[in-house]
């Protein structure tokens, strides 16, 4: 299928693809087990409206922030495809 | 119309749907039958994975699981864990199999290990997990029917049956992804729409979301009002209860987390897009229409504990009479769900969380959900909605836990290892003898649930956790893992996990089995067994990574397998 890949792009496709999921590996943990678990004390004495901010962080922050971090990943490894011509063809 | 005429004919309505979509949508191939051909568009695929994913357990009881059983900070783990593994799902997992381009995951699993064991093990650990989770979605179709449409058990989960049969059978993958998309538009709206009146109501707020943080009529915040309410009658604080240690809740958040990224029944929904860059983008879809009723849950939970708290206690400090308690309240003692056992003889219902004084003695979690629309005096057509949209998330859930296990017998033990020379269409006959089988193992389970069958869904993700998620990841990953690193890892995981939870629960949960008893003090750092999954994960990476430095390397065509996987494109 295609033409092939150089050794090269493939090496520099999965660098870069391993540096994207640690930085968004690094927000996912934060977000969820951070935020929302170990440090929830400290941040419940924030209030934020009529939330606690760890609180809010469990039942609503992690899960809208890991929508995004999955958008980001798509659409950065899509930008990151087009860079290293690696484009999928449309079907 | 009464109630359960309305009922009928919005259930009616909804299944003549997807009967229509299985007609529409027939499989007459095997790659239509595993995968639906790979043409889903990725909102398409992420809405069938939403209902794929979104289970009897998520629509009816998981807010009662949060409002109630967990008094709500800690069931905070389900909201993390069940939606925190779509961010690992798309990043380590999905679309390497997507390229990989096959049917089933232990097919990816038998390949990349080189090994037929491999294989077979893969085959074994997707069973032990699928079955454990499809008995809970045959119960819930059971229990739907009989609530609402006041059918027995028996003829509930037998009607059930016979539409997953229809669908799953003729349809394979292809009918059930338009189905699922169908169920998830019913199950979305029957959760939602409720939620939204009953936010309305007590916060002025439309969204649900919003109302959680916002303010009750007599200006103060829900949730501080909720806090020292259940102060005052001697339960936990709402916004902070923890569930067991913060260690325990990591452990639990962490293992539905790894589980879902470990579950075949959804990564195999990431095989139906066109493209690898379709299945990472169809991930975030799956992810927002999922967190669509993940946000609405915690607001139902709060509300409806506030609501239920107040309409048993309508002024401070005097009990509801027991006379004069509201219709449905009424409705709901007949199924057994709520119960009224008046101790100190006052005519009152005094609700409590000392066991002593309290005399509201059962109050189910299901009730959250089931009795909210008749809480907030929604019309009938709401109350129906509510009944359609359970049986959709049970359905659409079984179907693709049904799909996966069929599957991995048609093609994995069948055409991969057993009988490899069969034809595509043997296979295809044998892919939908499989389903038959399946739908009826699966009906005569939910017929006769063994002890096990509540809770067993958190279970299935401990499980999925602990074998399949590790081989998966060091799959792609690594390519240096050998054969026997994953299948000793792959073992090791599944019974240490297996093994904790059997000391714990009673050996095949059979009571008085239970060597070391199911209390806390016996639990390893207190993590109890449902949250296990996590340290079977962690035996799984140890076992394979030492096992794979005393084996010899994996052969060249396994190396140049995974650059493949890795690189969507050649």
């Amino acid at each position: 299928m295609g033409e092939p890949v150089s050794q090269q792009t493939r090496e520099i496709y999965w660098r870069e693809n391993r540096r994207l999921m640690l930085i968004l590996g690094f927000f996912w943990f934060v977000v969820s087990l951070g935020c929302g678990v170990l440090w929830v004390e400290p941040l419940n004495h924030i209030q934020m409206g009529g939330f606690k901010l760890g609180f809010w962080f469990a039942q609503q922050g992690a899960i809208y922030s890991f929508i995004l971090l999955t958008f980001i990943y798509a659409l950065a490894m899509a930008r990151l495809e087009k860079r290293l011509g690696l484009e999928e063809p449309d079907e | 119309m009464s109630l359960t005429e309305t009922t009928y004919w919005v259930v009616g309505a909804s299944f003549a749907l997807y009967v229509v979509i299985a007609i529409r949508s027939r499989a007459s191939t095997t790659q239509e039958f595993y995968v639906a051909g790979k043409g889903i568009h990725p909102i398409a695929n992420g809405m069938a994975t939403a209902a794929d994913w979104m289970s009897a357990a998520s629509f009816i009881s998981m807010a009662g699981l949060i409002g109630l059983s967990y008094n709500g900070y800690g069931g905070s783990v389900f909201l993390m864990g069940w939606t925190g593994g779509y961010v690992l799902l798309a990043m380590l997992i999905a679309p390497y199999l997507r390229k990989y381009g096959k049917f089933t995951v232990p097919e990816f699993i038998g390949d990349r290990y080189y090994s037929n064991t491999a294989r077979i093990v893969a085959v074994l650990c997707l069973i032990i997990c699928s079955v454990t989770y499809v008995i809970g979605q045959m119960k819930g179709i059971g229990v739907a029917f009989s609530r609402f449409l006041e059918t027995d058990y028996e003829t509930g989960l037998l009607s059930g049956m016979v539409i997953v049969f229809f669908y799953a059978v003729l349809g394979g993958m292809k009918g059930i992804t338009y189905t699922q998309i169908a169920q998830f538009c019913v199950l979305i709206f029957a959760y939602t729409v409720p939620a939204i009146f009953i936010s309305l109501q007590l916060t002025g707020q439309p969204i649900p979301q919003l109302g959680l943080g916002g303010t009750l009529a007599d200006g103060s915040y829900l949730l501080h009002k909720l806090d020292h309410i259940l102060l005052d009658l001697g339960f936990q604080e709402y916004t902070t209860a923890l569930r067991g240690s913060t260690l325990n809740m990591a452990a639990f958040t962490a293992s539905l987390m790894i589980g879902t990224a470990g579950l075949p029944h959804v990564i195999i929904r990431f095989f139906t897009v066109p493209t690898v860059r379709a299945a990472r983008t169809s991930a975030g879809w799956a992810l927002l229409f999922i967190a669509i009723l993940y946000t609405t849950a915690p607001a139902v939970a709060a509300m409806a504990r506030l609501n239920i708290i107040q309409i048993l206690e309508p002024e401070t400090g005097q009990a509801l009479l027991i006379e004069e308690r509201p219709a449905w309240f009424k409705n709901w003692e007949r199924t057994g769900l709520l119960e009224v056992e008046d101790k100190n003889g006052d005519g009152r219902i005094q609700y409590h969380a000392d066991p002593n004084r309290n005399e509201l003695v059962k109050l189910d979690n299901d009730i959250l959900v089931l009795a909210n629309p008749e809480i907030a005096n929604l019309p009938n057509w709401v109350i129906a909605l509510v009944a359609a949209g359970g049986l959709a998330a049970a359905l659409s859930t079984a179907a693709g836990l049904l799909l996966a296990i069929s599957s991995a017998i048609s093609h994995d033990l069948l055409k991969r290892t057993l009988m490899p020379q069969i034809t595509e269409r043997q296979e295809l006959m044998a892919s939908r003898l499989a389903m038959s089988l399946a739908v009826l193992g699966a009906g005569y389970l939910g017929l006769n649930p063994p002890g096990f069958a509540a809770g067993t869904v958190a279970l299935a993700f401990g499980l999925a956790a602990a074998s399949l998620f590790p081989a998966l990841f060091l799959g792609i990953f690594s390519q240096r893992v050998t054969r026997e690193g994953a299948i000793l890892g792959m073992l090791s995981g599944i019974s240490v996990t297996l093994m904790y939870v059997f000391q714990h629960k009673g050996i095949m949960f059979i009571p008085g089995t239970s060597f070391l008893g199911d209390l806390s003090p016996n639990w390893f750092f207190g993590i109890e067994p449902n949250a296990f999954g996590v340290v079977g994960a962690m035996v799984n990476f140890a076992v394979t990574l030492t096992v794979t430095r005393f084996t010899p390397a994996p052969p060249d065509e396994v190396r140049r397998l995974v650059e493949r996987v890795r690189v969507p494109v050649s």
